[in-house]
């Protein structure tokens, strides 16, 4: 392991793709995630064939990440919650043309322009549909400055591997806090890119990188065989920690900064005797639906600690059938869950009984 | 036996799906007859628009991305950026360019990306049925302006070729018709000159043709030249708005 320096979440995430290859970044400045493009601005100039290119808008940036994704190359843009909304277009088109490529999300308050301050009111947005149409995003969830490095390496690969658009949905915190950090190169694989568009050299049919198709018969097919693909990632991607998870009568389940102050509430009332732990998802979808399903076995209530009006507590119930109650322990507009917050949660899960 | 007239290479086979007598069909055989004769169809890159010419994915021979309205000149950037031995070109209507994609459009003239675009101008959205485009003409009917384009309420048509002139980043702007073979002849060096303009490093071109739309606009193919004519050509005067590379 290398020796540890300390980073900004946002510049080390910045340098961790340009470890991973990706030699263009395409952006647009908005607030808390501007560091990213201004460390790119500042790399990438000095590396051969590095490209930085602040766009004329944030759909703009997209529809360039589509550009350089159809050749092959690994390319990242970035944004906040409102740019990502109009980012939306082009990820449905990426989606819909098979492309790998990185989104980056550093989330901010909400709805409309909101606010500046951390939030993860964009989980529906990332989760369920960013975009019109039938697909899936892989959400990688970063709930460190080392996570902010790692998952930039781990979302590019899978972006790769099945040809689908990979986001770090990352929050304000996480983006503009200092920690140590260890920039280790990560693996990168060479999966098949018979499909770029390199030009055909006379030597090969041309290669088309399309969503159209206007006989529904053939974009059911489409459609079909994109979601077999996302069944894999499902079966084989899920990326999830358990926190005294052992002997746990209450289960917290949160991530990203949610995730960080959760662990500190759990260390207290462990300390005041109360069995509770975490399960941190990594990857929201995939969504650790199994995990959480055995976990409903053993404990007795959850809770979902989270930065908006309780979204991702949809998904646990759904993933524990609904065996058991799902407290919810929230603060929204930028503030964030204190400890204290948590620990009263914890507090009334105990007394909903069954819990020793 | 001499062979004394051929499809050119860098079209398809494929049968184009336009209508009777639309004029993309000779705009399409332009563009590939200049690939071919530059010799760059092995590392060319289009990028359909939406629109009619949406499917342009189909009938050229080379690789191809289809991107969002509006959004070719984006794509086109990001192919280009990518490797600048790719030689890319947009291939957008009216709809498209000058109103969903203006800023994509103002923008990669600004940056002056190294790109080639191919503009048709029909002053009419033709794929979804004719409706009111950025381009209809004061008092022209469709289907979104079926009293004429009132130009007290909506507005006036943009002159694409006249703002890009004003934009510093833009190399080359010509505005070209294809309703006779003498403007053919001329359409079809602009465009030439569009693509060896790329091929040169020499920056941001493009090529405004002036088309027709008999089937949205309601007229026979012949009369639909002549409303061109009379009333198109007046409006988007043909020639050439800039060109950085003249001497």
């Amino acid at each position: 392991m290398s020796e540890k320096v300390l980073m900004k979440g946002n510049e080390a995430l910045a340098e961790a793709a340009i470890m991973a290859g990706c030699k263009h970044y395409l952006g647009y400045p908005i607030t808390p995630q501007t560091e990213i493009a201004a460390y790119m601005s500042k790399r990438l100039p000095k590396i051969d064939g590095g490209v930085f290119l602040q766009a004329e808008s944030e759909v703009a940036a997209v529809n360039m990440l589509i550009g350089v994704a159809s050749t092959g190359k690994r390319a990242m843009t970035s944004s906040s919650s409102p740019g990502i909304s109009l980012k939306s277009e082009g990820i449905s088109y990426l989606a819909g043309c098979d492309l790998p490529a990185l989104i980056v999300n550093v989330q901010r308050g909400g709805p409309g322009l909101g606010g500046i301050q951390p939030s993860q009111s964009d989980y529906f947005q990332a989760t369920r549909g960013l975009g019109h149409g039938d697909f899936h995003l892989m959400v990688l969830a970063p709930a460190s400055v080392q996570e902010m490095v790692d998952l930039v390496f781990k979302g590019f690969d899978l972006a790769e591997k099945y040809r689908v658009p990979a986001m770090i949905l990352s929050d304000g915190t996480m983006g503009q806090m200092m920690e140590p950090v260890s920039l280790d190169a990560g693996v990168i694989n060479n999966y098949d890119k018979s499909w770029a568009l390199t030009g055909t050299k006379g030597e090969r049919k041309p290669n088309i990188v399309n969503s159209l198709y206007l006989k529904p018969e053939e974009l059911e097919v489409k459609n079909m065989e994109r979601f077999e693909r996302y069944a894999q990632i499902e079966k084989n991607e899920v990326m999830y920690e358990e926190y005294k998870m052992d002997d746990a009568e209450i289960c917290i389940v949160a991530f990203g900064v949610a995730a960080r102050v959760s662990q500190n509430a759990i260390d207290i009332a462990r300390q005041q005797g109360i069995k509770v732990g975490m399960i941190r998802p990594i990857t929201l979808w995939p969504f650790p639906k199994d995990a959480l399903y055995e976990a409903a076995k053993k404990v007795k209530a959850f809770i979902s600690v989270e930065l908006n009006m309780g979204q991702m507590v949809e998904d646990i119930q759904l993933a524990t059938k609904c065996t058991r109650e799902v407290l919810l322990c929230n603060r929204v507009g930028g503030m964030i869950p204190t400890t204290e917050n948590v620990l009263d949660k914890i507090n009334e899960a105990v007394k909903l009984g069954g819990v020793k | 036996m001499a062979v004394v007239f051929e499809k050119p290479k860098a079209l398809t086979d494929a049968v184009l799906h336009y209508c009777p007598g639309c004029t993309h069909g000779i705009i399409h055989r332009l563009v590939a007859e200049a690939i071919d004769e530059l010799g760059i169809g092995g590392r060319t890159i289009g990028v359909a628009s939406v629109g009619c010419s949406v499917m342009t994915y189909n009938y050229f021979n080379c690789d191809m991305v289809q991107a969002a309205h509006g959004r070719a000149p984006a794509v086109a950037t990001g192919v280009k950026r990518s490797d600048s031995n790719n030689i890319v070109f947009t291939y957008q209507g009216d709809g498209d360019l000058a109103a969903i994609g203006t800023a994509e459009t103002v923008h990669s003239a600004a940056r002056g990306e190294n790109i080639t675009i191919i503009f048709v101008n029909n002053a009419i959205y033709g794929m979804t049925g004719g409706q009111m485009a950025p381009t209809t003409l004061p008092g022209q009917v469709t289907q979104t302006s079926p009293y004429g384009r009132d130009v007290e309420k909506v507005g006036y048509p943009l002159k694409v070729c006249e703002m890009l002139s004003q934009v510093d980043g833009a190399t080359y702007l010509e505005r070209v018709a294809v309703n006779n073979v003498k403007n053919i002849k001329v359409a079809k060096a602009a465009i030439k000159k569009a693509f060896q303009n790329q091929v040169e490093g020499k920056g941001f071109s493009l090529v405004e043709v002036l088309s027709t739309c008999p089937t949205n606009w309601g007229m026979t193919p012949e009369n639909a030249i002549h409303w061109l004519e009379e009333n198109m050509m007046p409006y988007y005067p043909l020639g050439v708005y800039k060109d950085k590379t003249a001497k």
